[in-house]
């Protein structure tokens, strides 16, 4: 074997996947057909507050090619659930949240713009839309709230939730906040709305079902980021099917970011009809559905203020925050400005008290869950920018003044105020070393010549921490969590020495069959292509939890490193009993079992066939083949952590804002594929960016959605972007076998804060919020002038 | 999409033909606005009537101090014209700031200028550059083509056949993109023949319009610094998500300026 056959850990393999992809051989749900199928549309809401008085269908079911015409009503006859939230959260008076019921289709009222009322099943698309067309739905129009802010005033939407309160969360502590607060020399003080966001991945939600009558199975193919979290949810919740007789498969999905984490109406709707009417039903959203369905991001409206000494020493943080949750709680909703959010507010500094408060609150809007980052952006959005501006206030340099907080690396492992523990960091190194790759030094040059040419500029740190692989599951099942934490893995050597590698993590875009297949090949011995990766398929393999939260590498990663060392175990004692020796005399190095201080091996191959074929095999001691797995729960989170800083040039006469340098010095830990991680970064980067200057989810003040399509919702595009400028310092994870921490979503963490820090440093201003629009930037910079 | 009749003719009369004919036709040309709103269902024709086999609105000619767009020609194409170039490089350059690639590729002068969207381009260049518009019927002047909201001077079935433009001593167009779909926010066009200066304003109103003020400042006398002191009336002008009326009145004024920078010397 050369050496160049051998993937080794740290090394830029070209994506195993991308071939299939760009050659368009990838199976995505839409391009699955089964004999017989039929097509569902869905009657949507127009109103995003309304009664239902009735639902006419008769029109419908007499149209042409119409296979069945279901409603709520139909779903409430067969006793369907609800759509569950799958994290209990804990109001401060020890109440536990409101959770109204979310039902698949609406049965009496609707709640949002686009909520399912109804699902037209016919034998073309085009007939199942033109049926949908003729429902009739009687409807009474309610006064509708969109602004979280504004929630807890409105109409109520739900009886079960007064004030439209679906719980007031509290993490930290009161009193010490409060006194920390008394001794400050200085307090800086920060309104802000984090704006809301569409996840827009490249492929829509879609889901075909197939239900077997002889064996009473349900297959739902759909784009999920976790399979087997679907099938639990669909069987003990919805109970559409019991657990052993539904399959979900999640074939090739194209981008998620946390917006096919949750179980939704339109796919759980499309495996109930197909087994209603006896034959395959497929759905596809079209992109306006997905504006107007898919769970939304963000939206949040905090209070914030932070208490220093007069050295700039942080004393305390206190923050309150109204989450806009939609309409209903989502899946994961309640999670996200609470566990992902509260706990994160410690940031990379030793603020020794921090309180915060958390009202979530239900609005008529689609729902809204984790989107890349889930909780942690908005927690480093409001961190860094207070940190900036009373850096400003005080005329101390932002990096210095983050200097003076930073935790330091001995006082790893250090526990926060709000309940997360850090394992290891190194924040000063990364910062350093931003602070010299972005010139921070000779900005002063840089800026004296954008002046003379009639521009602004500005420079803005951001210092960002996140969460990774959120666990371990006995502590979150304690906090509420309603599923473990853990994942599963499987390696199975085959007979002839290659590897199937089985894994409940899911890829939608993050290259797992590469990076998984580099671990495993890299820790046997063997080339790469030697090892498929195999995933999303409840059929396949066991159970696992599947992708969200930058935990792929950290918890799935670790599962197979584990599974990869039962399996060398194993080889071990079949080597050693081959080689007539004892197992501790085996040492298994590149792909060789070698019996110490001799030159007797045997290669990993002979081995695996060793135990396939057992001719010369301990079979009183050892069951024959090669099969391993594990189920991994991880003892802490992992804690990533990196300096951004952006720099930007600001034409006054428009507002436009051009990014001019943008640097990203990233802590992932050990990185086993730099290549990926840096696609990981620059994806995250694009999407911190977008928020902080194109995106936002816009709905009226009557609650119809003004931003349902690119025309109107601004996804940012290679040109809005500049060439990223990144690199990496390691401090490895302690607590997982492999070092690993996660980068999926520290772009879109870290960057967004840089962004708004350089703009109101251009402009001379306290704070903008996001996005940073070239009016809005325009008229500060008017503002700022006329004062 | 609903479905509906499709033809494809091979000339002019045998298009009007099918349009009187058809319950409720439309002409198709690039199909970049038509087949979206078509696919939303908010336009629902019986009769879809496709111009791109009549092959005499395909010509590009420059000649006798006119460059000559044949309806069907598609942005990418003038982006991509030497003759165009070399007599009306705004011109050119406007069309390859229009949408994207795939928009220009299959996007028409003639759809763009029948559609007449208050944020094409078009309507710009067609005003600053005091072009006419030909139809199978007679000769619209640019400045009595375009007359509201999505509203044109042509008539019922009437098409469109070529679009010419007088060159120009010099021209120059700036553009602000809306940043989500990058038609104009405000694009202003400015050409000057004979002594005499057009601007044209697109984006900024419900249609394209011609500047009366700035025509004046510029006529007195052709420099940025003559525009310093102008401000827009923002009563008429758009105001949306993306940009407010007022802020709308001031980027006419910025554009103008850029675009007279801008002008060819
Ligand atoms: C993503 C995107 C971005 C875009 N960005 C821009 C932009 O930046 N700037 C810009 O100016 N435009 C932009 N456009 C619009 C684009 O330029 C369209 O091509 C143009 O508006 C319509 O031209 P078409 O040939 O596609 O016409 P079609 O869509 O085929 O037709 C449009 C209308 O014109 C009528 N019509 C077409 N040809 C004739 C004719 N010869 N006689 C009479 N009636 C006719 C049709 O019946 C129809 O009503 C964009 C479009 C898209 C989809």
């Amino acid at each position: 074997m050369s050496e160049t056959e051998i993937s080794t850990i740290g090394r830029s393999v070209l994506r195993k996947e991308d071939h299939r992809f760009i050659t368009g051989n990838g199976r995505f749900t839409d391009d699955i057909n089964l004999p017989g199928q039929t097509y569902a549309v869905f009657v949507r809401s127009p109103l995003p507050h309304a009664e239902v008085r009735a639902v006419d269908t008769s029109e419908a079911e007499a149209a042409a090619g119409v296979v069945a015409v279901l409603t709520g009503a139909d779903l409430a006859q067969d006793e369907l659930g609800g759509l569950p939230c799958g994290w209990m959260i804990t109001s401060k008076d020890g109440s536990e949240m409101k959770q109204p019921l979310h039902p698949v289709m609406a049965v009496d009222k609707v709640n949002y713009l686009g909520e399912p009322v109804a699902i037209v099943i016919a034998e073309t698309l085009l007939e199942a839309r033109n049926a949908a067309e003729t429902v009739q739905v009687d409807y009474r129009e309610l006064d509708a709230v969109v602004g979280a802010d504004k929630a807890q005033s409105a109409l109520q939407i739900h009886a079960e939730a007064p004030a439209n309160t679906c719980y007031e969360w509290e993490l930290g502590e009161r009193e010490a906040t409060e006194a920390a607060f008394e001794q400050a020399s200085h307090i800086t003080s920060l309104d802000l709305h984090n704006n809301r966001l569409i996840p827009n991945a490249i492929e829509p939600r879609a889901a075909i079902a197939d239900y077997q009558p002889g064996t009473e199975e349900l297959t739902l193919y759909t784009t999920s980021q976790n399979p087997h979290l679907a099938r639990l949810i669909l069987a003990a919740f919805v109970q559409i099917a019991p657990e052993h007789k539904l399959r979900v498969v999640s074939p090739d999905v194209g981008g998620g970011f946390g917006s096919k984490i949750m179980v939704y109406s339109e796919e759980t709707a499309t495996a109930w009809a197909c087994m209603r009417i006896g034959r395959p039903v497929k759905w596809c959203a079209d992109r306006s559905e997905a504006f107007l369905a898919d769970a939304h991001g963000r939206d949040h409206f905090s209070h914030v203020e932070l208490a220093l000494d007069d050295e700039g020493t942080f004393l305390g943080l206190r923050v309150k925050t109204i989450a806009n949750m939609g309409a209903y709680l989502s899946s994961f909703a309640s999670s996200v400005p609470t566990y992902l959010y509260g706990t994160l507010l410690a940031g990379q500094y030793k603020t020794p008290a921090i309180y915060v408060e958390v009202d979530a609150v239900f609005t008529n809007t689609a729902p809204v869950d984790a989107y890349r980052g889930a909780g942690r952006p908005e927690a480093s959005f409001l961190i860094e920018r207070i940190t900036t501006m009373a850096a400003r206030e005080m005329d101390i340099d932002p990096a210095e003044l983050r200097r003076r907080n930073f935790i330091q690396p001995e006082d790893f492992p250090y526990q926060t105020p709000v309940a997360l523990e850090y394992d290891t960091g190194n924040y000063g190194v990364s910062l350093d070393k931003a602070l010299e790759m972005s010139g921070y030094a000779e900005f002063s040059a840089r800026q004296q010549q954008s002046v003379s040419s009639g521009k602004l500029r500005g420079i803005g740190i951001s210092c960002y921490i996140e969460a990774c692989g959120i666990a371990p599951s006995q502590v979150a099942g304690s906090l509420g969590a309603g599923v473990g934490l853990w994942e599963s893995g499987e390696i199975r050597v085959n007979p002839t020495g290659n590897v199937t590698v089985l894994t409940g993590s899911h890829s939608h875009g993050q290259g797992h069959e590469t990076t998984f297949a580099q671990l495993v090949a890299a820790r046997f011995g063997i080339p790469i292509d030697d090892v498929q990766v195999v995933h999303g398929d409840t059929a396949r393999l066991d159970f696992g939890m599947g992708t969200y939260g930058s935990r792929s590498i950290a918890v799935g990663g670790s599962a197979l490193s584990v599974a990869a060392d039962k399996i060398i175990t194993k080889g071990c004692k079949i080597a050693a009993h081959l080689m007539e020796t004892e197992a501790e005399n085996i040492d298994f190095d590149q792909g060789e079992f070698k019996v110490s201080s001799s030159n007797l091996s045997k290669t990993f191959q002979e081995v695996a066939f060793a135990a396939y074929v057992p001719h010369d095999y301990p079979l009183d001691e050892l069951e024959p083949g090669l099969t391993e797995k594990a189920f991994y729960d991880p003892a802490n989170f992992t804690y990533p952590a990196g300096c951004h800083i952006c720099e930007v040039e600001i034409d006054p006469d428009t507002g436009c804002v051009e990014i001019v340098n943008f640097t990203a010095v990233d802590d992932f830990g050990r990185i086993i594929n730099p290549m990926i991680v840096e696609g990981q970064v620059h994806g995250g980067l694009a999407q911190g960016i977008g928020q902080a200057l194109l995106e936002n989810c816009v709905y009226d003040d009557t609650g119809q959605l003004l931003t349902g399509s690119y025309m109107d919702y601004c996804m940012p595009r290679a040109d809005d972007l500049p060439s990223f400028n990144v690199d990496l310092t390691e401090t490895p994870c302690t607590h997982n076998p492999l070092g690993v921490k996660g980068c999926g979503e520290a772009g879109a963490i870290g960057s967004p804060p840089a962004v708004i820090n350089a703009i109101t440093h251009a402009i001379g201003i306290p704070h903008m919020d996001m996005p940073a629009t070239a009016e809005k930037v325009w008229r500060a910079i008017q503002e700022k002038r006329g004062a | 999409m609903y479905s509906f009749n499709y033809s494809k003719p091979d000339t002019i009369e045998a298009a009007r033909e099918m349009m009187r004919s058809a319950e409720d036709g439309i002409y198709l040309a690039g199909g970049q606005t038509l087949i979206p709103a078509m696919k939303q269902r908010l336009s629902a024709p019986t009769d879809v009537i496709d111009l791109s086999s009549i092959g005499e609105l395909t010509d590009i000619d420059v000649s006798d101090g006119r460059v000559r767009l044949g309806a069907l020609v598609k942005h990418a194409d003038v982006a991509g014209s030497d003759a165009v170039r070399s007599a009306i490089p705004a011109l050119a350059d406007l069309a390859a700031g229009i949408g994207d690639a795939q928009v220009r590729n299959r996007g028409t002068i003639g759809g763009s200028v029948a559609n007449n969207d208050p944020a094409a381009d078009y309507p710009a260049a067609l005003l600053g550059l005091g072009a006419s518009v030909h139809t199978d019927q007679r000769q619209i002047p640019a400045d009595d083509f375009f007359v509201g909201l999505f509203e044109t001077a042509l008539e019922e079935g009437e098409i469109i056949t070529q679009v010419a433009f007088p060159v120009p001593d010099r021209a120059a167009y700036a553009k602000f993109p809306n940043p989500a779909s990058r038609y104009a926010t405000v694009g202003v066009f400015i050409g000057v023949r004979d002594g005499v200066t057009r601007v044209a304003v697109t984006g900024a109103a419900p249609c394209a319009f011609r500047s009366a003020e700035i025509e004046a400042a510029l006529n007195a006398e052709i420099s940025a610094r003559s525009l310093d002191g102008i401000t827009i009336g923002a009563d008429d002008l758009n105001n949306d998500i993306h940009a407010s009326a007022e802020y709308r009145a001031h980027l006419v004024t910025v554009m103008a300026k850029r675009a007279v920078t801008a002008l060819p010397k």
